[in-house]
């Protein structure tokens, strides 16, 4: 089996404040990923470096491509790495208004990316965009609605919908339950813990929640000061922390 | 005249300004930047097709200038006055007789013949604008044929009215390449772009880009498989001057109780049409 | 014939609290130990020996410092993550004493879970878990709520009903009687005895006495493993 992402000596940095550091990790297919780290631990810049929305300084970022197998996408052209954001990736930010175009319809918003890979069926498009859209449990007769008009948890919904209708490989999640009640998130969670599974997605999900990685991620990776500290099994690492800081994170949290 | 250089623009301008137009020709539908100069008018009346003009024209050249179709109005007769004034060109309104014409928001009935060259005026050049603001992301777009936001635009369309709403700059693909802004011309002119004869050159003084079509260029108006593009006008409507059933045309309001008449927008198409028949009536 | 399925030898396991002044605490100290195929085998052990410890280690949620863990062939100590995942999704299951499930998911859904990983149907996931449900007694009404707010009782049927859903090969039990009237455990030790009928490796702790001489073949006693100095 070929790994689907493979991170060699990543680094990034703003100027002389570091933002990753020397990265190393192996992603395989059906892997689901978390990353976790206070603000500024560098785990933002890691997964917009992983997504090719920043260029890293130095390292490389082998993604197993459908066509042309193992490539690396840091080198590859802005052209191949923007089909591959539209095909095979896809991205989820934590602000869907950053994710979602607002002033399009809830069906425009899922129908973009088929239309960006040359779907030209308006009727074709409208019914992946309605199968898409009761996939994420919203209400197909909302189809014409623009996203202004969902609640936080739908427009979260609508930009996963939004993601998956090209059929990704690998999904990257940027705090993707962040600004959602409580009691939304556990459905946002189950959702995608359902799509993972049944479409054999990998993830890279990057959080601050250790509840969120619990239930969603196999393997976690903890990042401080731009620096990976600790990975592993996410229950390993949560359980049964080896290095300080992950152990202070652990016992941070507070028990309900 | 000598101490001055042909056709208003100095020589440098003159220059730039037809590398620009030569870099737009062998790249087709592609947006080329110019740094647009001040002319003798406002924004919005033509600056960029009055430069294209000037650094096409040649002594020999035949003018005709139409605004919407029509030789009449006061920026079409403004610009043709401009011409002979500083260029000692040849005017006329008859399409077929003109070498260059200099139009806004219309192509004239007649076809185009081989020769010829047709300067439209543009307001907006970018086709992506109102979708996505940055202009940095829109050259990147077109760089990279990144046109899936283009056909949402169409998509929204369908969805909220049942079909494609856009009835003027509706937004074409040159030769399955650049998708362009026409300029603001009714669809009904869509199908004239595509492998016309003449070469049709496109300026937007404000926002300093030139763009063409060379002769024989394929031009497709963008649609879907099952809502395709249809090129309309005022449906089942005849001109109530020349009585063509072709032509694109205005309507006009005759009085305030709803009366009401469609007549050609091509000024010089309806006229010469009238007047062969009054010839064979006659 | 028999073949070992869990198979330990010189393990050992230290905490070391960072936070605490970087304090070693070793719990674990040449432990080994074996299960074959068809055996069951309970761990027995004052409170604190580290019973726990190891069936967390055999389950790959702590690290293991030293000596060997295999189970079904597979090498725990330093395995990938991926080597881990895979082994519980095919092969290792664990009735832990806590259930721990997003809230809002039907118990249906948490109890068809492991079969769904491994790829079957909605439907037939489905089916199979309405018969494991049933048989440990939770009312069909409850099959559509979410599981985190059943009694404790329940809580751990439903825990039950989810780690024997699937023949794993091996099983580790983590108290599997405790919190259940007569009725309920009577149909646990049965599960049980069917795991072992059919050739499961089953390592377990009992605190129930009755359980554990109803089930087990062996004892082993994790004391023997506790380290000399931690005896404290």
């Amino acid at each position: 089996m070929t790994p689907l992402l493979r991170v060699e000596g990543l680094s990034k940095s703003y100027g002389t404040h570091p933002g990753c550091r020397d990265v190393n990790f192996t992603l395989w297919p059906g892997e689901v990923m978390g990353i976790v780290g206070e603000s500024g631990s560098g785990k933002s810049t890691l997964l917009n470096c992983l997504a090719g929305h920043l260029a890293p300084d130095t390292g490389k970022v082998i993604f197993d491509t459908r066509e042309r197998g193992p490539r690396d996408t840091v080198t590859m052209r802005e052209s191949e790495r923007r089909w591959l954001a539209r095909t095979d990736w896809a991205f989820v930010h934590q602000n869907p208004r950053d994710g979602l175009r607002m002033a399009v319809s809830a069906g425009g918003n899922v129908g973009e990316r088929l239309m960006a890979v040359g779907a030209r069926h308006y009727g074709d498009i409208r019914a992946q965009a309605e199968d898409w859209l009761g996939r994420v449990e919203i209400d197909a007769g909302r189809m014409d609605e623009r996203p202004r008009a969902f609640s936080g948890g739908m427009q979260q919904r609508l930009q996963i919908a939004r993601n998956l209708v090209t059929g990704p490989r690998l999904i990257f999640m940027d705090e993707p339950t962040g600004g959602l009640d409580v009691s939304v998130q556990a459905r946002l969670l189950d959702l995608l813990r359902g799509l993972v599974r049944r479409l054999g997605l990998s993830a890279v999900i990057v959080t601050h929640d250790l509840a969120v990685v619990r239930l969603l991620a196999d393997r976690l990776m903890v990042m401080k000061d731009g620096h990976v500290v600790e990975e592993g099994l996410t229950d390993q690492v949560l359980d049964d922390p080896q290095h300080p800081y992950t152990q202070l994170l652990v016992s941070s949290v507070l028990q309900v | 005249m000598t101490q001055y250089n042909f056709a208003y623009l100095d020589e440098a301008t003159k220059r730039m300004l037809r590398r620009a137009i030569l870099k737009a020709v062998a790249i087709p539908g592609y947006q080329v930047p110019f740094s647009s100069r001040e002319m003798p008018m406002p924004y919005g009346w033509g600056t960029g097709g009055v430069q294209v003009t000037a650094a096409c024209l040649v002594p020999e050249d035949t003018l005709k200038v139409i605004d919407q179709g029509a030789d009449d109005t006061t920026n079409a007769v403004s610009i043709r006055k401009f011409f002979a004034r500083v260029a000692g060109i040849a005017t006329t309104e008859a399409t077929a007789r003109a070498s260059v014409i200099q139009t806004r928001h219309r192509i004239p009935e007649t076809p185009l013949a081989a020769g010829q060259i047709l300067v439209f005026q543009v307001p907006i050049p970018e086709p992506l604008r109102f979708l996505e603001p940055r202009e940095t992301e829109t050259r990147t777009m077109h760089a990279l044929e990144d046109y899936g936001l283009m056909q949402v635009r169409l998509y929204e369309d369908i969805a909220r009215h049942g079909e494609i709403a856009r009835a003027y700059a509706y937004p074409v693909r040159v030769e399955g390449r650049y998708v362009m802004d026409p300029s603001p011309i009714p669809k009904f002119d869509n199908p004239k772009l595509h492998m016309s004869p003449a070469l049709q050159l496109f300026g937007a003084g404000r926002e300093c880009r030139i763009y063409a079509l060379p002769p024989f260029t394929r031009v497709e108006s963008l649609d879907f498989d099952d809502y395709p593009f249809t090129p309309s006008k005022a449906a089942g409507q005849a001109c109530a001057i020349c009585g063509a059933a072709d032509s694109y045309l205005d309507e006009v309001i005759t009085d305030d109780a709803g009366g009401r008449m469609f007549v050609c927008s091509d000024t010089e198409y309806c006229s010469s049409r009238a007047a062969s028949q009054q010839g064979d009536a006659a | 014939m028999s073949k070992a399925m869990i198979e330990i030898s010189g393990v050992g396991k230290r905490f070391v609290l960072h936070n605490q002044a970087g304090v070693v605490l070793p719990v674990m100290e040449g432990a080994a130990l074996s299960v074959q195929a068809g055996e069951c085998v309970a761990l027995v052990g004052a409170s604190g020996a580290g019973k726990s410890t190891l069936m967390r280690m055999i389950w790959g949620n702590y690290r293991c410092d030293d000596g060997s863990i295999q189970v079904a062939g597979v090498e725990l100590c330093g395995a990938e993550p991926r080597e881990v995942i895979d082994l519980r999704r095919t092969k290792l299951g664990y009735v832990s004493q806590f259930l721990r499930v997003i809230p809002r998911v039907p118990t249906l859904q948490v109890v068809a879970e492991p079969l769904l990983a491994q790829g079957l149907s909605d439907a037939a996931a489905r089916a199979r878990a309405s018969e494991m449900l049933a048989r440990v007694n939770i009312p069909q009404r409850l099959w559509s709520l979410s599981p985190t707010t059943f009694s404790g009782g329940e809580q751990q049927r439903v825990n039950i009903a989810r780690g024997f859903i699937l023949d794993w090969p091996v099983m580790l039990l983590d108290e599997p009687t405790a919190s259940l009237d007569a009725a309920n455990r009577a149909v646990v030790l049965d599960l049980i005895r069917e795991a072992k009928a059919r050739g499961a490796a089953i390592l377990g702790i009992f605190h129930d006495a009755d359980a554990r001489a109803a089930i087990c073949d062996r004892e082993v006693d994790v004391t023997a493993f506790t380290p000399a100095g931690a005896a404290a």
